[in-house]
């Protein structure tokens, strides 16, 4: 018994441990954060796949922009505030000026038919910094401090922080015009240079030069690429330069906001094209470097990206002025005051959705979206509408809600002999009655009510709320599949689709000249949910139509669309700007995905000739009335020809901890970090609260393993006393 | 035995480019350089244009295996299969197709791998032998047949569910650890505590099972009997006799996953949210880079290689009567 008590002694004085612990320990235990940054001003976010590219003349995506965009200053930026989206000046002085010209060079009206190019002027606000970053460090020559000659030299670092010398200058015109070289370059493979080239001028001829000069190079060999000609840019002097483009093309203006048209320094391309830095993953794709309000500290993107607040950063400051209703919200109080407010903002690598959402409840990120795993726990759909449920209320969470600007849609490819737009006339007529009452019965409320937790709105038009030629109530319905009912847009009824279906020539589903049953096919990604397949079949069901599935993987899937082997497909697109021209190019003819060799954004190949007539002209039209007149016709045309069976514009949820302020959703810029602060002691405070450690259940394990240990200690020592034969007490003898 | 493993190591060579070869052959077959260039360059306004100097700036615009427009070896040798695959044997394993240097990712990613599986593994070891060897000395017994049963049981448990139950306890409702990341250094033991508690725990009934089937084998041996017959007691007939004899199988099982385990764990990685290498491969597989896809399974192969040679070479140190020739 005297080890039984020992073990005893030992259990307790570990259970006390545990116990002093729990009771002397102030931080919880659950914290995934470090300790040492525990009551600062840090947000916390995360990021669930590693971003592929940083560099601001390729990255497109915006899981990559959240990131970049707060470091890369582009001309322009969006008001935070103001809604519809307003663009104002970012590093500029005012908007840029566009002089439009003929071929001669003569200055020319905006409407002059003569009109050859659109000269676009910037000057910049002086005194403007870039980040501390060693490609700015100078030795006592003023020459670059950091010269490598080989690989070899790189080998002391592993990261930008191991370069200990950094240094900064202030923004120049010619960095704005580096940038744009670099676009062209097409070695870079920015995704928009095929776009661009047609608009800027002399980008084709700059793209075929740089293109020779490369050829000539050596390996790691660096390549100024100021020494080719670009007729199209100039720098007029340290803080203006001008860019021309043919014609005119308004929403290069919009681009302008785009950090594909943000500064770099050229000394940053020198400095990144060192021989062996690449081989360390010491690249401009890994390392930004700008003038926006934070830089880049740490990029493991396996793990963490942190951004700190840039010390050079500029004076800006928080809006004064909004949209009806934030003054209400508390959005202004910060009016006029200097940008940024949070010292850093720490990104943490979350593939799961289940982890971070219990770390957002437990208060470790300070903001999240709702999955659809966790919709029932975050919102409460009520009789009023849809709000946060009393566990979130309770918790003081508050809720953003926005509709994004991005379309989802049910498409046909017109290409095809069954539903598209091929044959007579007749034939025509006849396909375009299939697809008319395919698109009543296609039930996209009862969609998004299922699939989506009532998270998106049904489309009228490709066009999405809070877009120029988007219309409300009645006369913005699509009148082939809604009527207007009592103040609001009802479906059409089966009847009139299968109405519609016998003009097609399919009575109760059948070929009327065959009697062969109508299979329609879905191509699809993948085998996709069953009950979203059930929920389809049953609305073809509605007019006795088969659904098909043909499910490939996304290769598969592509190189379908690409052929225009697909017969009808699901498919989605997130505006680059908040304009019309970026939505209905979506249906724009020269646009077809098979007719542009897989480079167009026409998914359903539509192409109506009156449509791409009324789109070139819409295209370089201001807002005005005149446009609307012509987006109004080329949506008519769009219900009349019905290349879309259905559409949805979805919707983003936000919540935001109690300690988060000034939060408003901004569907098209991601560089709005700088205008978000918190509470970081209220922020301590609640996460003491909501993590305290219960310790009872490792008392209770210690306990079992006694329980158990104790018996088998007990039989081991029995078993050590016995006797392999009985003693004979009588005999004497064993 | 200098021989032996030079001979070994010859061997090893075709069964690289086997492995090499296959899977060069399974990742083309459901993926072009086309496709995967589509993949890199994204959706939008993907031009042919772009796609071709894709597959030009990563050598993925020449014929897969064979050239045809080439004469000689060369019809070989310019093809994308040699020249992806030649350079690995030199342990060079060049860029990802994002454009990342993979040595220097691996050089990184191995780390917390390894920081993971090493206590998994000798925690993992040394739990199983310990509770076997108890299970042993109460041979025959209720409780011998409680364990098994119970090894059973941990067996046929799926090892998600031992993560998701893991997590929801542990993390979520007594907060006594972080449901999930890695911070390196001094933090890092919070984050390891719970999956190398959940990797030993899953691994116990498995491990248990096969140490106790080959203790009760070397228990049953004369020798023993004749220690017990001589009054040795029994924790040191366990110990200092079953324990070192039993070992030489278990050799087979544990030395050749030795090298392998800085390669990580898919599932573990997955879950808690740890920058290894078990999840860089399944991130590789899901974005398509064949870059990273076969140099990881290259160099799997390798480690497996390695490790079998390991095995190989430690009978001989555990059991005087092998001898490698």
């Amino acid at each position: 018994m005297g080890i039984t008590g020992k073990s005893l002694i030992a259990m307790t004085m570990a259970l006390t441990f545990v116990l002093n612990l729990s009771a002397c320990s102030d931080k919880a235990w659950n914290n995934p954060h470090s300790s040492e940054e525990a009551g600062k001003n840090i947000l916390y976010s995360s990021f669930t796949e590693r971003p592929k590219h940083l560099d601001p003349v390729i990255s497109y995506s915006s899981d990559e922009a959240r990131f970049i965009d707060q470091i890369y200053d582009p001309p322009l930026q969006y008001h935070y505030l103001k809604r519809p989206f307003e663009l104002e000046p970012n590093t500029l002085v005012a908007l840029p000026t566009i002089v439009y010209r003929n071929a001669a060079g003569e200055e020319v009206d905006a409407d002059a038919s003569d009109l050859a190019f659109s000269d676009y002027y910037f000057e910049l606000k002086p005194g403007i910094y870039y980040q501390p970053h060693p490609a700015f460090a100078l030795n006592e020559q003023g020459d670059a401090f950091y010269q490598f000659k080989s690989p070899t030299d790189v080998s002391p670092y592993t990261t930008l922080a191991d370069f200990k010398e950094t240094g900064t200058r202030e923004l120049r015109a010619e960095d704005y015009v580096y940038q744009i070289r670099r676009l062209a370059d097409p070695t870079l493979l920015s995704p928009i240079r095929g776009l661009l080239s047609d608009y800027i001028v002399g980008m084709n001829e700059f793209s075929e030069q740089a293109k020779k000069a490369r050829a000539e190079l050596s390996d790691n060999e660096w390549l100024d690429l100021r020494t080719i000609e670009f007729s199209g840019v100039e720098v007029i002097d340290q803080y203006k330069y001008r860019v021309r483009l043919n014609g005119k093309y308004p929403q290069f203006t919009y681009w302008l906001a785009y950090h594909f048209f943000a500064a770099l320094p050229i000394e940053a391309d020198r400095f990144y094209q060192m021989p062996g830095m690449d081989d360390r993953n010491l690249t401009l794709d890994w390392y930004p470097i700008g003038t926006g309000p934070y830089m880049m500290t740490e990029n493991d993107p396996n793990k963490v990206i942190v951004l700190e607040r840039n010390p050079n950063y500029r004076d800006d400051f928080y809006p004064t002025e909004g949209e009806a209703g934030d003054l209400e919200a508390g959005l202004l109080d910060d009016a006029g005051k200097k940008l940024p407010f949070i010292d850093k903002y720490v990104y943490r690598l979350e593939k799961e959705s289940i982890p971070f959402w219990t770390k957002f409840l437990q208060g470790y990120y300070d903001r999240s979206g709702i999955t659809s795993d966790s919709f029932d726990q975050a919102i409460s759909v009520g009789p009023s509408g849809i709000g946060l449920s009393d566990e979130m209320r309770e918790r003081g969470i508050s809720l953003d809600v926005d509709v994004l600007p991005g379309t989802y849609y049910f498409g046909f490819n017109m290409l095809d002999p069954i539903v598209g737009d091929t044959g007579s006339k007749e034939e025509r007529l006849k396909k375009r009655k299939l697809r008319q009452a395919i698109a009543i019965v296609y039930d996209q409320e009862e969609y998004i009510s299922i699939f989506m937790n009532g998270r998106g709105e049904t489309g009228m038009s490709p066009l999405p709320p809070g877009i120029f030629g988007y219309q409300e109530g009645e006369k913005g319905i699509n009148s082939n599949v809604f009527k207007w009912v009592d103040g609001k847009p009802v479906r059409r009824s089966i009847e009139d689709a299968k109405k519609l279906l016998v003009e097609a020539g399919y009575p109760e589903g059948r070929d009327a000249k065959t009697g062969e049953p109508l299979v329609l096919n879905l191509d699809t990604v993948g085998a996709g949910a069953s009950a979203t397949q059930n929920w389809l079949i049953k609305q073809f069901k509605k007019l006795d139509i088969q659904l098909n599935f043909r499910a490939t993987d996304y290769n598969r899937f592509k190189d379908k669309m690409n052929a225009g082997n697909a017969q009808m497909f699901q498919w989605g697109w997130m505006a680059d700007y908040p304009d019309a021209e970026n939505f209905l190019f979506l249906l724009y003819g020269p646009n077809g995905l098979v007719s542009s060799n897989g480079a167009g954004v026409n998914s359903s190949n539509y192409n109506n000739p009156r449509y791409n007539k009324l789109f070139e002209e819409m295209k370089l039209m201001e807002n005005t009335p005149e446009r609307m007149a012509i987006i109004r016709e080329m949506l008519a045309l769009v219900h009349d020809d019905v290349p879309w069976a259905s559409s949805f514009h979805p919707h983003s949820y936000v919540l935001n901890n109690e300690w988060v302020s000034n939060s408003k959703p901004h569907g098209i810029s991601k560089a709005v970090i700088k205008y978000l602060k918190i509470d970081p002691e209220r922020r301590t405070e609640l996460q003491a609260q909501w993590n305290s450690p219960i310790v009872w259940p490792l008392i209770f394990v210690a306990l079992l393993l006694l329980v158990f240990a104790l018996p088998g200690y007990m039989a081991y020592h029995r078993r050590l006393q016995q006797r392999i034969l009985p003693i004979n007490t009588k005999d004497g003898e064993h | 035995m200098l021989a032996y493993i030079i001979r070994r190591l010859g061997y090893a060579i075709p069964i690289l480019i086997g492995v090499n070869l296959l899977t060069f052959a399974l990742f083309f077959v459901v993926n072009t350089p086309d496709q995967m260039a589509q993949v890199q360059l994204g959706d939008k306004h993907v031009t042919a244009e772009a796609i071709q100097e894709w597959k030009a700036q990563r050598g993925y615009d020449k014929p897969l295996l064979l050239n045809s427009e080439e004469v000689g070896l060369s019809a070989m040798t310019n093809t994308i299969f040699y020249e992806k695959s030649l350079r690995l044997f030199a342990l060079d394993f060049g860029k990802s197709d994002a454009g990342r240097s993979i040595a220097a990712d691996i050089e990184q990613r191995m780390w917390p791998s390894l920081a993971v599986a090493l206590p998994t593994f000798v925690v993992g070891i040394s739990v199983n032998i310990a509770f076997a060897l108890f299970i042993v000395m109460f041979r025959a017994s209720i409780f011998d047949t409680s364990a098994m049963i119970l090894c059973v049981v941990l067996m046929s448990i799926s090892g998600v569910f031992y993560v998701i139950a893991g997590q929801f306890f542990f993390a979520k409702e007594w907060n006594l650890v972080p449901i999930s990341g890695y911070l390196s250094g001094a933090d890092a033991w919070r984050f390891l505590i719970l999956p190398v508690i959940i990797g030993v725990i899953s691994g116990i009934g498995g491990g248990t099972r096969l140490y106790r089937t080959l203790f009760l084998e070397e228990a049953s041996k004369d020798y023993v009997r004749t220690a017990r017959a001589k009054g040795v007691p029994e924790l040191t007939v366990l110990f200092r006799h079953i324990l070192p004899n039993g070992l030489i199988p278990i050799l087979t099982s544990v030395v050749v996953v030795i090298p392998s385990l800085f390669m990580g764990s898919l599932l573990v990685e997955s879950f808690f949210g740890i920058p290894g290498l078990g999840s860089y491969t399944l991130d590789a597989i899901q974005a398509q880079d064949f870059a990273i896809v076969r140099s990881m399974v290259f160099l799997g192969s390798v480690l497996y290689i390695i490790g079998l040679l390991l095995t190989d070479i430690s009978y001989t140190l555990v059991d005087p009567r092998v001898r490698l020739s």
